[in-house]
């Protein structure tokens, strides 16, 4: 039975995020005034085969950190049902 | 007659250029190494070129990285054998943990393709061996993403460990903000690993080595590297 686990990956706190900026300033030039800070990241969905979730954890916890993410400048978190 | 070898991953586009340097500019024997060959036979010194490897899927040079050839070029590093990544080549050497820090997007968000001047920071490197400290070389870059960014502990080692190589200046050699053209945090433009056998720089030097291309600034840098 398939499982789908959702990976979060976000930009570490401090590390300079240009597109999460420019989006802040599309939503006020919109009247969005009341956004304080926008942080672009990536969600992934990735579909596994394995059906225990710890196993499904440990397997998605290392591809973060092999590929996925990358973690000089990015942190990451997985979701499995 | 042993030769530097120039990796080519599928979507690298200076790998021609950085070949054409090494044997027709130079006068060094070259090879190009399909990104799918396990060993480096005969080779004296690596080159990882420029351009678009897996169409930067994911994070530039994040899929490159795990490339068959890589571990060999990660064996070949940690023997001492010099290694030069170039702009995308930068790049993956960082993602593979061969290079500190990371290359994240331009501040202003823009591709920029253009001439600018970075200032030798060590003369202790397979890329700057024997070019004098303070030496500004106007160099061409041409990345969307290229400001270096590392946090402040791997920073402070950085430059206490001597481990900047090039730093982004103007015309005196100053470093200004307004001399940075990506936001690289402390203007950094090129690194190398603590040994210094291993070297990345995101302005194109292949593209600067000949006085009919009307620049001969990357020169110096490259035949640095083809005598280290």
């Amino acid at each position: 039975m398939a499982v789908l686990a959702r990976v979060y990956v976000t930009l570490k706190p401090g590390v300079l995020d240009p597109q999460g900026k420019a989006i802040r300033s599309s939503l006020a030039t919109l009247g969005f005034a009341d956004v304080a800070d926008v942080r672009l990241g990536k969600y992934l969905e990735v579909t596994l085969g394995e059906s225990d979730p710890a196993k499904a954890r440990a397997a998605v916890e290392a591809m973060c950190q092999k590929l996925l993410a990358n973690p000089v400048i990015e942190s990451y978190r997985v979701e499995l049902p | 007659m042993s030769a530097v070898g120039v990796v080519v991953f599928p979507g690298a586009n200076c790998d021609h250029d950085a070949y054409h340097v090494m044997k027709h500019v130079l006068g060094r024997e070259a090879r190009f190494l399909w990104h799918k060959e396990t060993r480096l036979a005969g080779i004296d010194r690596v080159i990882l070129p420029g351009g678009f490897s897996y169409g930067d899927y994911l994070r530039c040079g994040a899929i490159a990285r795990f490339s068959p050839i890589m571990g060999a070029v990660a064996e070949f590093a940690e023997a001492g054998g010099p290694v030069l990544g170039i702009c995308n080549g930068f790049q993956t050497l960082c993602e593979a943990g061969l290079l500190p820090g990371a290359l994240a997007r331009n501040a202003s968000l823009k591709f920029i393709c253009q001439d600018v001047r970075v200032r030798v920071e060590t003369d202790a490197s397979a890329l700057t061996g024997g070019v004098a400290r303070g030496t500004v070389l106007r160099i061409p870059i041409a990345h969307a993403e290229g400001s270096y960014t590392f946090d402040e502990a791997g920073l402070e080692a950085l430059e206490r460990g001597g481990q900047v190589l090039l730093r982004y200046c103007d015309a005196q050699g100053e470093i200004t903000e307004a001399a940075n053209p990506n936001g690289s945090r402390h203007g950094i433009a090129g690194v190398r690993n603590a040994a210094g056998n291993v070297v990345g720089l995101m302005p194109h030097p292949e593209r600067a080595s000949e006085a009919m291309l009307g620049n001969e600034d990357g020169r110096v840098l490259l035949e640095a590297f083809a005598r280290a």
